[in-house]
């Protein structure tokens, strides 16, 4: 029978299915077998964390979505309904709320992860720009699944966030009312807004399938950021890195537990408890804190173009950071300027996250345009010049030739070659 | 680059220090109370929702809905079944329409909603000098300093400051955003008596109604604080666990 698959599995029924379908091969190739870089540290774990959020939100979403009503004259009451009267309604919604600051704080470190030890340079540019399609998906279906309950914060911001598509010339008022489907903040806003907050995460998971077929195919990038040469440098996926992953990922549980069950609304507005009245603005218009940073740019410039502009550049740049990072080192522990800088640019991210929940007023909009004014500088001024004048450390022969001796002082335990600093 | 570093962070600190002293201009800090609910292991003290739930129907329900709870929901501050049957069938709730077609009232069963003081908002507002009583179902949750805020709001009623200049029908509150507020000062000692001989002040009224209004904002506290710690827990042992079986696993690499 030519053609046919050969497997290899004992089990007569999963040679049958494996021969005609060959999944089992191909799993046991992408997730068994799968020759890993050895020297992980606990940093490798936030793909798999971002991947197990991922699910979780659709579980529970699914659930959420038999007992909402998408209609702004019941949606907040169906919330509360959930709540209240739904078995364990509160439990599947506080960990759909609590998880998307989860899913941002993990793709934040995931992100940070890349950007510290080079993960986006050659031959990995498409593998990251897809993750910062990923990036951009996650936000508009965060934001989005922000709308839904429709409290004061929702609306508010709803209308906030749309309205900065009218500063677009020409095409903008007629975006806005597409986005609106009609002429503010309404029922077919939320109407469309659920639609589209129930579609976008299974486009999400077609993008993170590419995101992880390619990673597959280049293969992933380890903390020396120097490639694979022998067998000895990698480790086979299982039971290696299922294990490890499963020891962050229980430690991720933990944070997510505490969150959900002692402090639910910790990250969440008051305001949203309030609902909706298209008659009453809030004192204070917020996003949830993991825009706080691009909200921050936005409100730093006192052009609305500009400010909409240089928000939305904001992640855009990081599409073409393959190309402005000039350097071929790719890890920081072989870069001591970038080393430090990557640091200044993380503390500009938070100060941007720190002034975006303040009202722009005295110290928060000067401290707020210093920081987007580095925000900037760091990948389009200081990246390409900084790889033609750094001079890098020597490389590593080989992963295996560090971990084996090169530090001195015996075998390290895994972990150890990341210095405490890093885990920040 | 570490002057660089510790000026970023100077910087940072600064912005953190900076937010309370910026908050406190708009109006003073709510002061923290001791609540038999706020800790991680804490529950609601029954007895004290139990009088809460007395004075917001002697008092707040003239003028404050609470739509999103039913009389069934008592049972969660301790009320048996013949109790909440008792407290229901006191209170004449809107029953839809008759076979004419004219709006129906009847007597309350558990499965009736709260009943709200006025049919609409408008004639809330018309009733009460244009100001809408905010509906006390969430109103724990949605406001900045939750329980605090409220007990202090309750018992944050002064006479204006002198230079301070009231508009018309408004009332002097020291927790109050803006300390002008439409509310007239709800509670006075001795208004509500209680059957279990506990003080009527000002003060304990207060701190009862507050214990049942975070109740009503989140009736599932007690079972969701209790699940987190087995969860936690077992997690805590499922890392170590795990994290003996990866240090296993990995003895023989390097």
């Amino acid at each position: 029978m030519a053609g046919l698959h050969k497997s290899e599995f004992a089990n007569p029924v999963i040679n049958w299915i494996d021969t005609r379908l060959p999944v089992f091969t191909m799993l046991q190739k992408e997730y068994g077998v799968f020759p890993t870089p050895k020297n992980f540290n606990y940093f490798w774990n936030f793909g798999a964390l971002a991947m197990v959020n991922l699910m979780i939100m659709i579980a529970t979403g699914i659930f959420l979505a038999m007992n909402y009503q998408p209609n702004s004259e019941l949606a907040f009451d169906s919330v509360q309904h959930i709540m209240r009267d739904v078995n364990y309604g509160w439990l599947i919604r506080y960990v759909h709320q609590n998880g998307a600051s989860m899913f941002f704080i993990v793709t934040y470190i995931h992100i940070f992860r890349g950007l510290y030890y080079g993960s986006y340079k050659s031959p990995r540019e498409l593998l990251w720009m897809m993750g910062v399609v990923i990036l951009l998906l996650m936000m508009a279906t965060a934001f989005m699944g922000y709308v839904l309950p429709w409290g004061q914060m929702s609306y508010w911001g709803a209308t906030v966030i749309t309205n900065l598509f009218s500063a677009f010339p020409v095409v903008g008022p007629k975006i806005v009312t597409l986005l609106w489907g009609g002429f503010s903040v309404d029922n077919p806003t939320l109407n469309r807004f659920f639609a589209l907050h129930y579609l976008l995460p299974f486009v999400l998971i077609g993008v993170v399938f590419l995101h992880i077929a390619a990673l597959h195919v280049v293969g992933s990038n380890n903390p020396l950021g120097i490639d694979v040469k022998t067998p000895q440098d990698t480790l086979p996926f299982h039971p290696y890195y299922t294990i490890k992953d499963s020891v962050g990922m229980c430690v991720y549980l933990i944070v997510f537990a505490i969150l959900v069950f002692f402090a639910p609304n910790f990250l969440g507005d008051p305001n949203n408890f309030i609902p909706a009245n298209p008659l009453q603005t809030p004192a204070d218009i917020v996003p949830e804190w993991y825009f706080l940073p691009y909200y921050a740019i936005l409100r730093s410039v006192p052009n609305k173009l500009l400010g909409v502009c240089l928000m939305f550049a904001s992640i855009l740049v990081l599409f073409v950071l393959p190309w402005l990072d000039t350097s071929r080192v790719r890890s920081a522990r072989f870069r001591p300027i970038y080393r430090q800088l990557i640091w200044v640019w993380v503390a500009a991210f938070i100060g941007l996250g720190v002034c975006g929940a303040h009202k722009p007023e005295g110290v928060w909009v000067i401290l707020s345009r210093v920081c987007t004014l580095y925000y900037f500088l760091h990948f389009l001024v200081i990246l390409p010049l900084l790889g033609k004048l750094e001079r890098p450390l020597a490389l590593p022969e080989s992963i295996s030739q560090p971990v084996t001796g090169g530090r001195g002082g015996g075998p390290l335990p895994s972990g150890a070659t990341t210095k405490p600093m890093e885990k920040a | 680059m570490h002057a660089l570093r510790s000026l970023m962070a100077g910087i940072f600190a600064a912005g953190l220090l900076a937010a309370p002293v910026m908050a406190s201009e708009e109006a003073p800090h709510p002061p923290a109370q001791k609540w038999s609910f706020a800790s991680v292991f804490g529950t609601y003290d029954l007895a004290s929702a139990q009088r809460g739930f007395q004075v917001y129907s002697e008092v707040c329900a003239n003028c404050h809905s609470m739509r999103l709870l039913h009389y069934r929901d008592l049972a969660g501050i301790g009320f048996s079944p013949e109790q909440i049957k008792a407290i229901a069938s006191n209170v004449t709730v809107p029953m839809g329409i008759d076979d004419q077609g004219a709006p129906k009232e009847g007597k309350g069963t558990p499965a009736s909603k709260f009943r709200s003081p006025f049919p609409n908002d408008n004639a809330a507002r018309s009733a009460n000098g244009g100001a809408l009583p905010p509906d006390l179902s969430l109103i724990v949750n949605a406001r900045e300093g939750e329980y605090d805020y409220i007990f202090a709001l309750l018992t944050g009623y002064a006479e204006a400051p002198a230079k301070f200049t009231m508009q018309d029908g408004m009332n002097y509150n020291k927790y109050f955003p803006g300390h002008q507020i439409a509310m007239p000062k709800p509670l006075s000692d001795g208004q509500v008596t209680f059957a279990d001989g506990t003080s009527n002040s000002v003060e304990q009224m207060s701190r009862d109604l507050v214990t049942f209004l975070t109740w009503a904002a989140n009736p599932e506290m007690v079972e969701r604080k209790q699940m987190g710690v087995r969860i936690v827990l077992f997690l805590i042992l499922m890392t170590g666990l795990t994290y003996a079986v990866k240090r296993k696993i990995w003895a023989d690499v390097h």
